[in-house]
Formats: C-alpha cells, structure tokens, sequence
C-alpha cells in the first residue's frame, strides 16, 4: 500500500481508539471532577466490562446480534451496581481522602483483576461482533483523467468498526445533555462547585457521590463492551485504559469534560498516527514523560483543583 | 532504662536474633529470608519517605531497578568485580533519585502520587526499549563465578545469607540514627505540619529533597544487592507492582516505626509465598490486604503495637 491511504488506515483505526478512550476517560473524569478522587481501578472496571460481555453473549444463544445488545445493556450497569457497592464499603469509609483513596482502589484493582484470573481464566476470549460486513474505501489519485477514485486492495473497515465510532459520539452527547440540561445533572455540578454548600442545600451528597462513582465506571465498561469485538477479552487488558485514560484526563483539564473529550480524540488519533512512524514502546515512553512534564511545569493549571 | 536505651537493645537483639535464625530454620527458610532481608532494606528506604516524611511515592521500582541495572550492567557489560559495581548501582540510584526528586517535588499531594508513578513507568519502558543491553523482560544472568567478593563465593547459602544479614543491619542502624537525629525529627515536623515547619525557618523543599534521595539510594542498594545475591536482573522489578509491594510492605507493618518494614516484609512475603502454591492469582491477597490495611488499620501492626504495648517503640 502506499503511504497516503496507509496513513488514511491509521487515522481511522485511530479513531476508534479515539472513540473508546473518550468513553472511558470521561467516565475517571467526572470522577475526579465531581468527588476529588483518583480511581486507579477504573482500568478493572473497563476489563469488567469486557469480560462480562463475553459472558453474557456466551449464554445466549441464536444470532450474535442478540447477545451483543443485551450485554450492551446489562454489562455496564452490573458493573457500575458494583462501583456503587464498592463506593459504599471503602471509599465513603474512608471519607474520601485523596491518599488513602488511590491506595485502597490500587487494593480495588488487585482483587478484581486476580478474581477475574481465578473464575474467567488466563485465556483471551473474543465476542463476535452483531454484524461485521467489510467495506472497502476508496482513494483518490491523479491519473490521466484528472482526479480518480481508486479501490486500493487492503484499504477497508467494517460496519462494526464505523458503528463504534458512531456510538460514541450518541452517548457522549446523551452525557453532556444529562450533565447541562436536566436537574440530575444541575445537582451533580453544585456537588463538584462546593460539596459542602450542596450539602446544606439539602442535595444528598452521599448519593451523588455513589451515582458518579457507578455511572463514571458504567461508562468505562461500555466503552469495553463496544470494542469487545474488536479486540478480545482478557483479564489484564484494564492496563492500558487505566494509563491512558489518566493521560488524556490530565492533558485536557481535570474534572472538565470537554476537555478530556478533545485530549481523547488528539491522543487516540495520534497513538495511531505516531505507531506508523515510531515503536509503540518509544511512543508509551513520550505520552508517559509527556504527562509527569505537564504536572511537574503546570500543576496549578492542570492540577490546581486536586490540592484544596 | 531511658527511651534511646530499649530502642538501641531492641534493635540490638533483632539483629542478633535474625543471625541465629540461620542456623535454626531449614534451608529453604534461610533461604527466603535472605531475599527477605535484602527486601526489607528496601522497604526501610520507603518508609524514611512514606512514613517520616509523609510522602507516597507510587515509583520506587525505578529507584530499586536502578540499583539492580547500575551493577547489573555494569558486570554484565563491562565485567567490573563486584564491589566497584555494587558503588556503580548505589550511585546510579542516587543520581535518578536526585532529577526524580527535584521535579517530582515541584508537586504535590495527588500529583506527586502520578508524576512518580509515570516516572516509573518511563523507566520501565526504558529497559524494554533497551532491550539489546538489558534483555527486556527476559532479563539476564550474572554468572556465578563473578559473583565474589575476594575468596568469599556470594552464591552460596550462608554467604548470601550473611552478605543480606549484613546489609541490612547496615541500613537498619542508619535508618534508626537518622529518625532519631535533627534531621529526622524536621521530617515528621514535616509530615505532621508543613506550614509550621516552614514557618519556624525550616527549608521543607530541601528536607523533602534530601528525604527523596535518601530513600532511593536505600531502594538502589537494595535492588544492586538483590542483582548480585540472586544473579537476575530484569525488567519485572521495574514495574508497578514492585512499587505498590514497599506501600504494602510498610503499610503492613507500621509506616513510621524503624521495625515496621521488617515485619511487614516478612508477614507479606510469606503470605503471597504460601498462597501462589496454590493459586496464580495471589496478588488477590496483597489487594485484600491493601484495602483492610486502609479501612482499619492504618497504622500498620507496628502502630498498634506501639499504642496499645509498647509506647517507646521507635
């Protein structure tokens, strides 16, 4: 292939990434945004997702489709019942301390990764997709005739593919609707301005803390369950969410929404890009030392709201 | 018997204790604890940052892994004897502990958290990329015969066990020394009101400086000596989990206290030891731990020990 529609390729598989890691790092986002705390076993509950997506699928029989829509459906709310039952037993015990928090969901996220290893398996398992036809794309050259569409071979994607990215947008949008326009949302932004003020105000903080913490971690297992079939499950795969959602969330502002929406999308569409050109270890080495940098030089930019 | 004096014996007597260990327990025994011994040196490291200074540094396998390549490299490369190397490695870790500490300092609270996590995790990375030199994750041996000091063969049983005995009292005294002289005592000023300590004229950025770099030289030297005791150096030691087991390690055994890391070491080696006999998924107990340690005790068994018995432990 040559180097136009390669990089064309990567662009579109880095969309996608784009698209999976918008999900799952505005689900840490509004996290850290509306309860001040660092949950590093989002990455478990992503991996959850995905394993429970398996599951589900794997019990119902008939057309691939059927089981697919109902994991897209049960998974990531079993999984944010859990964040919920986890928020109540530790997190709220521990009042919430920034310290003691990142500690006990380090805790968090070694039971669920080595619970998952005894019951699920060390095995990659795959989810097929509910439709998966394959479409080519066409690439535009000039010939002799001026500018001419061209069929590469090898440049295609498949419906499944373009769906996830179409999916991710329609939820992101439901998100910002439920977070700017509805009293829901209204009550959980007074909590993230002043919890203390929301508190007098008579707004349950307790049960908004415990609604964000399942819906931040219902989303990263929606994320999961959507590229399920893209990639396959497998019970260390939270890693590299965890990792870069945590990049992407630093990058675009803590605790701001639209922020971590377009650091996901420059991020998810240059980690395909910048795979072409260098080793996808170099490239972890950059985004890594990118983000200590950026907290070391603007903390108070970037940061500044964790320290109050 | 004043204060200074219990400590001093007490400290004197776990040393003894431990030298007797070896000719009491069975091999296999003597041999874990040597790994143990050299394990507690690093945790000891993290506990002069963690519990004396207030610092929770989530990257101390980069300062343990810079220990363990400085002279594993170094033998491994240049043929250099053992104790040049053993130099080589603590300098190593004392130079990335300096540049880690000067920007990660400029920090704190959460940040300081992700900024050493994502330090680490650049280092890790490192050792892959190099992977012509280091091996990567396979990692690589240092052969037996380049393993002595001199006539005495580090390989063996008893050498190994009283080269690891040795090091560690080494470090234990210092780290009881220094939590007990000036310097120790601004960094639980430190810890406990860092305003105040600046307002009574301590520098608490170059207190918190020379904490980081202390306590990563401690983790170096512990991760050089594993290298030579052991003969292996690789990239696993480089990673997270190697960072999250001090936290454990003196979360366990009482951050704050000198013997604390000694016993949380000991307690949690061996836990995670007999339970991956029968399971792979053994980190399950150092995720339990790490949550009830947080939920009810968070001051480890040394601090319980020291509030309900024994009020002068150190």
């Amino acid at each position: 292939m040559e180097f136009g529609p390669y990089l064309f390729i990567a662009t579109l598989e880095g969309a996608i990434t784009a698209a999976i890691l918008a999900l799952t790092a505005v689900g840490l986002s509004i996290v850290f945004g509306i309860m001040r705390v660092v949950n590093v076993a989002h990455g478990e509950f992503f991996m959850l997702g995905a394993v429970l997506a398996w599951w589900i699928s794997s019990l119902v029989g008939g057309h691939p489709a059927i089981g697919f829509a109902l994991a897209v459906m049960a998974a990531p709310m079993l999984v944010g019942v859990f964040a919920i039952a986890c928020d109540k037993l530790v997190l709220r015990r521990i009042n919430y301390d920034p310290e003691r928090t990142i500690v006990a969901t380090i805790g968090l996220l070694y039971v669920i990764q080595q619970t998952t290893l005894m019951t699920f398996g060390p095995e990659a398992r795959p989810v097929e997709a509910p439709f998966n036809k394959r479409i080519a794309l066409p690439w535009f050259e000039f010939g002799e005739n001026g500018l001419a569409l061209t069929w590469p071979w090898g440049l295609s994607t498949t419906s499944y593919k373009l769906a996830v990215i179409g999916a991710a947008v329609i939820i992101l949008l439901i998100l910002w609707f439920v977070m700017s326009k509805t009293k829901l949302g209204l009550v959980m932004r007074a909590t993230q301005l002043d919890r203390d003020m929301a508190q007098a105000h008579g707004i349950p903080v307790n049960k908004v803390y415990a609604l964000v913490f399942g819906l931040g971690a219902g989303l990263a297992a929606l994320g999961a369950v959507l590229v399920v079939p893209v990639q396959q499950a497998h019970y260390l795969m939270g890693g590299d969410p965890l990792l870069l959602s945590f990049i992407v969330v630093i990058i675009g502002g803590l605790g701001s929404v639209a922020g971590t929406i377009v650091a996901a999308v420059i991020i998810g569409l240059s980690d395909g890009i910048i795979s072409v050109f260098f080793t996808p270890t170099l490239a972890k080495i950059i985004a890594t030392l990118l983000v200590a940098f950026i907290l070391v030089f603007r903390p108070q930019g970037l940061f500044g709201k964790a320290e109050q | 018997m004043s204060k200074p004096g219990y400590s001093a014996l007490m400290h004197l007597a776990i040393v003894l204790l431990l030298a007797s260990l070896y000719f009491i327990l069975p091999e296999y025994h003597s041999g874990n604890l040597a790994r143990i011994l050299v394990l507690v040196v690093y945790a000891i490291g993290y506990n002069l940052l963690f519990g004396y200074t207030g610092l929770l540094s989530l990257g101390h396998a980069l300062f343990f892994a810079s220990g363990m390549y400085g002279l594993g490299l170094a033998m491994h490369l240049f043929g250099i004897s053992v104790i040049p190397a053993f130099i080589i490695g603590l300098l190593f870790a004392f130079l990335v502990s300096t540049v880690i500490g000067v920007l990660a300092l400029r920090t704190s609270g959460v940040a300081f958290m992700i900024v050493t996590l994502m330090f680490a995790q650049a280092g890790y990375l490192t050792i892959l990329l190099a992977g012509k030199y280091t091996r990567g994750d396979e990692g690589f041996v240092i052969k037996q015969a380049e393993r002595s000091i001199g006539a005495i063969d580090l390989s063996m049983p008893q050498n190994r066990f009283y080269a690891a005995l040795t090091l560690f009292t080494v470090c234990f005294f210092i780290a009881a020394r220094l939590v007990h002289s000036r310097f120790g005592k601004t960094l639980v000023a430190i810890r406990e009101n860092p305003e105040r300590a600046r307002m009574l004229g301590y520098d608490i950025q170059r207190h918190k400086l020379w904490a980081v770099i202390i306590s990563g030289t401690f983790a170096g030297a512990s991760g050089a000596a594993y290298a030579v005791l052991f003969g292996y150096a690789g990239a696993t030691f480089a990673t997270v989990q190697y960072s999250i087991y001090p936290l454990l390690w003196v979360l366990l055994g009482g951050a704050g206290t000198t013997v604390g890391p000694l016993i949380g070491t000991v307690f949690m080696t061996y836990l995670i030891d007999i339970s991956s006999e029968y399971t792979s998924a053994y980190m399950l107990i150092a995720g339990v731990a790490l949550i009830l340690l947080t939920l009810f005790a968070p001051h480890g068994l040394a601090g319980i020990v020291r509030k309900k018995l024994l009020p002068w432990l150190p």
